[in-house]
């Protein structure tokens, strides 16, 4: 069964706001695929439409070749979806809540056990306790189970790891391969670049528009210019002064230093250093790395302002 | 059928589990039987009085005696002077006074008249009101006794009898007016909010992408409420009967199917609620507003309709527990059948329907 999804000129406004413009998006059966962007770009939106929970303005998609708004019955029993807010019953345990959806789907836990048996032996332990006192990462992985249970096709998961610890993201992505395995379509949107990597391939989405879609390395090997770190003692002053030299191409604050890329293919790194240095700044540390997803999306991000 | 029953056993953890819907369930209706049953009671019993006794002889000493006796008064002061009344009013305990004039039995005796003049504290108009006619009433009585042996002509007596409630409890009206006030609450406010708090939550998200149909998540979320609801109706009558005594008089197996068709047309106007609400917040100020306070106030339960204003007459027919309120008080007061309460009936049927249609066509199979 193809299990892929097919989105052909979807937009979506919300009164005034256009939360979606045009998307056109092919999801194969069985991937691994990323919506990556920063908040309010969409990937919510964009969700709820596949997730049969909205109706589009325009455009059209399919899911297993049915089509999201006409088949929208026949797409409820074959998709599995966590929304971005916990949205289990908190006041049910964990086994409770599990044989709720159970119920709801006309199916039994038993029956389900192997799809669902590698996350359940790591919440098992809690299996008495309300839904309501887990921890961020076990509500996830209860409501992944929640989603799994009657066997979906096509998984949607909005924002599963967000406000999860590390380790927890760890895991539940190494639960998704393994449900990839399994044939399953998995569409997951997440913040996080760095979790792009872990997909097979990635959509790159801001403000309602799809800017890439491509495989993480692909994405990368793209980034056509030299990418510099620059730490010192004050980021932020060196960040505004940089802003000012006049070869900057561009410069983002990232974590702890900033990330750099200069207009000129050929350049020493000392003319960077010095006029730093000329404006104060102390402790200068200036390294060539690799670019990251990160890096892409704003690389592209900006080119896609600047076009506007 | 695995689905419904997989649904109403969630909905019964919910409410098991929730402190507050379980105190509206089952504290509420206990508590407002109590408090109108006993606190608010309109029954006149042991009214203060005092008396000023001008003439003390012994046809004022057995009136006293008849009005204490009545068990409506009681005589807690004697009064020497009607310098003093003002002061015995103001200090509160004393709603009355009785005042009898100088020489009041011998005029009475040789002139067939005596005067006695009443003093009441109307602060409370109604209770004022209520006071004196009782005791005029039983002076009334006095005089017809006292006059038997005289020769009197024609003289036209009128003897009352309080038909359905002889003796005038009030708690025979409030009964029914709970019972509505009630199962108005349970069921509207209980199913509004329940419902709104899945779209709180988001939990209506996932209920929607799954299979279940609108049917089946309206019919999961009403059922559990229509029991607890009956449950409360019989301990509403059941109480009454043997807490208050207020009769059942007609078929109380008609009074359970009345009360189960109030019940859905409740429930239907809780969840076309939560069709508009978003937030268990709006849901119960909804019901609050838009139930409550007409439930309690128009529907005649406190305040007889025929006095209102005419555009609030006019308003109360459109109010569900007015017409529930008349078949209640047919049936338990009047033991009257179905063919007496046949018009109401229909009327609620109708409400129910128009209710079921609209919540059905408004409730929604996607977010917006």
């Amino acid at each position: 069964m193809n299990a892929g999804i097919r989105i052909e000129n979807l937009s979506k406004k919300y009164g005034n706001v256009q939360a979606l413009k045009s998307i056109n998006l092919d999801i194969n059966s069985g991937e691994l695929f990323g919506l990556i962007g920063p908040d309010g770009a969409g990937k919510t939106t964009l969700f709820r439409l596949l997730a049969t929970l909205l109706l589009p303005d325009v455009g059209s998609a399919q899911m297993c070749d049915i089509d999201i708004v006409g088949g929208y019955k026949q797409i409820r029993n074959l998709l599995g979806y966590m929304p971005g807010k916990f949205s289990l019953y908190q006041d049910l345990s964990v086994i409770e809540n599990l044989e709720f959806f159970a119920t709801v789907f006309d199916t039994r836990i038993e029956d389900n056990m192997d799809m669902i048996h590698d996350i359940w032996v790591q919440i098992e332990p809690f299996k008495d306790r309300l839904a309501g006192n887990l921890s961020g990462g076990m509500k996830q992985k209860l409501a992944l189970c929640c989603a799994l249970i009657h066997q979906p096709k096509v998984l949607l998961l909005d924002e599963p790891t967000t406000g999860v610890d590390a380790v927890s993201r760890s895991e539940f992505w190494q639960m998704l391969k393994s449900l990839k395995s399994k044939g399953i379509t998995i569409v997951v949107a997440t913040p996080y670049m760095d979790e792009a990597n872990l997909c097979e391939r990635v959509a790159l989405i801001k403000d309602g528009e799809i800017l890439q879609v491509n495989t993480p390395q692909e994405i990368v090997g793209q980034f056509e210019r030299n990418l510099y770190t620059i730490k010192s003692e004050d980021n932020y002053q060196s960040l505004l002064d940089l802003r000012e030299f006049e070869f900057t191409n561009s410069v983002f604050l990232f974590g702890q230093s900033l990330h750099y890329t200069d207009v000129r293919k050929e350049f020493s790194l000392e003319e960077v250093n010095s006029y730093l240095k000329h404006k104060g700044r102390l402790h200068l540390e200036i390294e060539q790395i690799k670019p990251g997803i990160e890096d892409c999306f704003m690389a592209l991000s900006t080119k896609n302002d600047g076009h506007e | 059928m695995n689905r419904f029953f997989g649904f109403l056993k969630k909905e019964f953890y919910h409410i098991f589990r929730d402190k507050r819907s379980m105190l509206i369930l089952f504290g509420m209706p206990i508590v407002q039987i109590m408090l109108f049953g006993y606190v608010i009671n309109t029954d006149l019993k042991d009214v203060k009085m005092a008396v000023l006794d001008h003439s003390k002889d012994e046809y004022t000493a057995e009136m006293i005696n008849k009005i204490t006796s009545s068990g409506y008064f009681q005589l807690i002061d004697n009064l020497e002077s009607i310098d003093e009344a003002d002061a015995v009013f103001r200090k509160g305990d004393v709603k009355l006074i009785l005042v009898f004039e100088p020489d009041f039995g011998k005029k009475l005796i040789k002139d067939s008249k005596g005067s006695i003049q009443i003093l009441t504290d109307a602060s409370d108009p109604n209770m004022a009101n209520l006071e004196v006619s009782y005791l005029q009433g039983i002076l009334q009585n006095y005089n017809i006794e006292i006059n038997k042996e005289k020769q009197m002509g024609t003289a036209i007596q009128a003897k009352s009898r309080m038909y359905f409630n002889s003796n005038l409890e009030s708690v025979f009206m409030f009964v029914p007016g709970i019972m509505a006030t009630i199962l108005m609450l349970v069921s509207a406010m209980m199913t509004s909010i329940s419902i709104a708090r899945e779209k709180e939550l988001g939990t209506m998200e996932i209920l929607l992408v799954s299979p279940l149909n609108p049917l089946q998540i309206i019919l999961g979320k009403v059922t559990p409420y229509l029991a607890l609801s009956f449950i409360n109706a019989l301990v509403i009558v059941g109480m009454g009967y043997f807490v208050f005594g207020v009769p059942v008089l007609g078929s109380f197996v008609l009074l359970m199917a009345e009360s189960i068709l109030f019940i859905f047309l409740a429930l239907s106007i809780g969840i076309f609620i939560s069709t508009v609400a978003k937030s268990q917040q709006v849901a119960m100020m909804l019901s609050m507003f838009v139930l409550m306070l007409p439930t309690i106030i128009l529907s005649g339960f406190i305040f007889p309709i025929r006095n209102m204003p005419l555009p609030l007459q006019v308003i109360s027919n459109i109010i569900p527990p007015k017409w529930f309120i008349v078949i209640l008080k047919n049936i338990m007061l009047k033991g009257v059948g179905f063919e007496y309460v046949w018009k109401e009936t229909l009327i609620l049927l109708a409400m129910t329907m128009g209710f079921i249609g609209l919540s059905l066509k408004k409730f929604k199979i996607r977010l917006q």
